[in-house]
């Protein structure tokens, strides 16, 4: 069996170009998902029902739907109910968004929690008023123990954008798909693919065991 | 006849040597009390004479043989010798008669009903044939610790060994694990005992020995250790152990 | 802008929905009972003190818990076929990769609750002349398991979801359904706004009948002493 990885590296700026996509919907999906989850992470938290049940509805409508199938509900569905056309960029950005955003509302609203009552004592006994001792006291002691599990998310995220693909979506595996087809070298373009996201990934993982092990460490 | 005899044996934990080279021969019916103050190797060394900890140098004889160290031969020896342990180390997902017979069962393979009728022989010598069906979550420390002691025993050991079988215990449950252990003593049983109740090391020992720095500092009768110690770090450890000795 | 919603059709076309669903189903049940086996094994590997298991299992482990899971399956369609010469259809490849993807990380969760029981328990096993196989088989595991079955539960729910991914290599699940419902009625609002709903019913119930398990296991005294 011959391996041909010379075509793949023919191919490199196809690849390139895939890459350069895979990031630029992560990016927006890490920025998108994770300020969003913030906002609904505050509604689960909150007691007044016209916050907590929409928050509510929200996490356990996207938690509990595939990624793939809000996806292709964005380009195929919306775009019925809205005068203009979905890009796949955006059907992908959105569905990635809002489930991401669901997860991490999650973390958000545990992290929060776990905040000792006494903080809010020393805040409102300033004076503070509730968005001030959130903003200035809680968030920032919560952040610290949630920053495990939100690169958790941001890795989760990374791994997402593949899904883009099935709406034809140019990142790494739409190219990889491409230059199979093209080249006839499956085995090649798929491992090298993979490998492109190992490379990536690992880094990352890596790094959130270090954070993990630091966060243990300081508590 | 000596049962165990232990050659220069040494064990080192990282940085620390905490056994260097104990030289140790055990004749069977003897009961050796074990003291020291804390890291002076006490747990350590009994450990290694059922090889839980691997010693690094020296060597520990069976009944005239060698312990090798493959773990086949290893499990065998575990056999011979029991371990009573501090945190009493019961199996919480059975009841007390179940963590009983489980050595009997699946290291011995006896039968259900061989192994349920030896277990509750054995219950109902350390006083609990009441208990059987319980699980060790409901049972006081004293009650737990007197099941972990049968299900010692009913493995049927030529050798026990006690790692401080009351030090977990409120004073109040201390009486009951003791007093199973004196009648143990009493019907001749070999043991090893690593204590702090010196009151009962004096009264059921017949050899005690002090430990420090890694090595048999002081060793003799009880009388001679614990009324009358020559060494004097023996004497320094006794005399802060004065409030709950003799 | 007034769109008429119209269910009909793709009520209609309910059977080849409902097919779809048993399809996806029958992944997610292949995919969970193999990963859980595959799982258990790899821990058992993983934990082991010789190289020569550990860090195999290391490495599968590894690949298959920080590449993308549609990259796996592209993968294992694609190019396993070409390596060893074997027909692939859709579903075998579903099944493989799904099986090793979610065995990576049900081994984590075996590792956890293995490695989180007290060392006692393995001193206890061990002075009553245990092999490490009969301890394991007799006090770890039945202690770790009842410890891990919530983690367990969430990531079968995961795997419930991610076996869509399976449309992309066109295998006849609920997704392909839809694809399929969707082109034959023209009513892609409504096909997919249905199988929507249809992944969300199933899904939002297996996961409550886990918060149950969850609470239920929590109550039989499952922090209690050991």
């Amino acid at each position: 069996m011959k391996w041909d990885f010379a075509s793949i590296l023919d191919n490199s700026d196809a690849l390139l170009v895939g890459a350069a996509g895979t990031v630029h919907i992560f990016a927006i999906c890490l920025v998108l998902g994770l300020t969003l989850g913030l906002v609904v992470g505050l509604g689960r938290y909150a007691r007044t029902p016209w916050f907590h049940w929409p928050a509510t509805a929200f996490v356990e409508f996207f938690r509990n739907t595939p990624v793939l199938v809000q996806i292709l509900w964005f380009y195929f569905a919306l775009p019925i109910l809205l005068p203009f056309e979905i890009s796949p960029l955006a059907a992908a950005a959105l569905g990635i968004s809002l489930n991401s955003a669901a997860f991490s509302a999650e973390i958000y609203r545990g992290g929060i929690q776990s905040i000792e009552p006494g903080q809010w004592d020393g805040a409102r006994s300033l004076g503070m008023s509730w968005g001030e001792a959130m903003r200035r006291i809680i968030l920032p002691q919560a952040l610290k123990r949630m920053t495990p599990a939100l690169t958790n998310r941001a890795i989760e995220i990374f791994k997402m954008s593949t899904l883009a693909s099935a709406v034809a979506y140019v990142e790494l595996l739409q190219q990889g798909k491409l230059i199979a087809s093209l080249n006839y070298n499956p085995i090649e373009a798929y491992t090298a693919v993979a490998l492109i996201f190992f490379v990536f990934l690992w880094p990352m993982v890596q790094f959130t065991y270090l954070l993990e092990r630091r966060l243990r460490r300081s508590e | 006849m000596t049962l165990l005899k232990v050659t220069d044996l040494a064990k080192t934990f990282g940085p620390n040597p905490v056994l260097r080279g104990i030289d140790l021969d055990v004749e069977a019916g003897e009961r050796i009390a074990i003291l020291g103050a804390s890291g002076s190797g006490k747990s350590t060394l009994l450990r290694c004479l059922n090889f839980m900890e691997m010693p690094d140098s020296g060597t520990v004889t069976l009944d005239d043989r060698v312990v090798g160290r493959n773990e086949k031969e290893l499990v065998k020896v575990r056999q011979r010798i029991g371990m009573v342990f501090q945190q009493f180390n019961l199996f919480p997902h059975m009841t007390a008669i179940g963590n009983v017979m489980e050595g009997l069962r699946t290291v011995r393979r006896f039968s259900k009903a061989d192994a349920h009728a030896r277990a509750e022989k054995e219950l109902a010598r350390v006083g609990l044939a009441d208990k059987a069906e319980t699980y060790p979550a409901h049972l006081s420390g004293g009650q737990k610790q007197r099941v972990a002691i049968a299900r010692a025993l009913a493995m049927d050991p030529e050798l026990l060994l006690f790692d401080e079988p009351t030090s977990a215990l409120d004073p109040e449950l201390v009486g009951e694990v003791l007093n199973v252990i004196r009648a143990l003593a009493e019907e001749g049983r070999t043991m090893l005992l690593v204590t702090h109740e010196l009151g009962f090391a004096y009264h059921v020992a017949t050899r005690v020995i002090f430990l420090a720095d890694g090595t048999i500092h002081e060793q003799g009768t009880p009388d001679e250790v614990l009324k009358h110690p020559k060494k004097e770090r023996t004497q320094v450890f006794l005399a802060r152990h004065k409030e709950f000795s003799l | 802008m007034s769109y008429r919603w119209d269910f009909a059709p793709v009520l209609a076309s309910g059977p080849l929905l409902a097919e779809g669903l048993v399809n996806t189903l029958k992944v997610t049940g292949v995919a969970l009972g193999c990963g859980l086996v595959l799982g258990l094994a790899l821990a058992l590997m993983r934990l082991s003190r010789h190289r020569l298991a550990s860090w195999p299992a290391g490495f599968v482990i590894e690949v298959f818990r920080t590449t993308p899971p549609l990259v796996q399956l592209f993968w294992f369609f694609f190019a396993l076929p070409m390596i060893v010469g074997i027909e692939m259809t859709p579903f075998l490849a579903a099944c493989v990769t799904f099986s090793i993807q979610s065995s990576a990380f049900f081994a984590e969760v075996f590792r956890a609750g293995i490695q989180s029981i007290e060392r006692g328990q393995w001193d206890g096993a061990r002075a009553i002349g245990m092999t490490h196989a009969q301890a394991l088989q007799r006090i770890i595991l039945p202690q770790a398991v009842k410890r891990m079955i919530p983690a367990f539960m969430e990531r079968s729910i995961e795997l419930m979801k991610t076996t869509t991914l399976v449309a992309t290599i066109s295998y006849a699940d609920l997704l392909f359904a839809a694809n399929e419902v969707s082109q034959k009625t023209f009513r892609p609002l409504e096909t997919y706004t249905v199988v929507a709903l249809i992944y969300f019913v199933v899904i939002f119930i297996a996961s409550q009948l886990a918060r149950l398990l969850e609470l239920r296991l929590a109550k039989s005294g499952e922090s209690t002493v050991h």
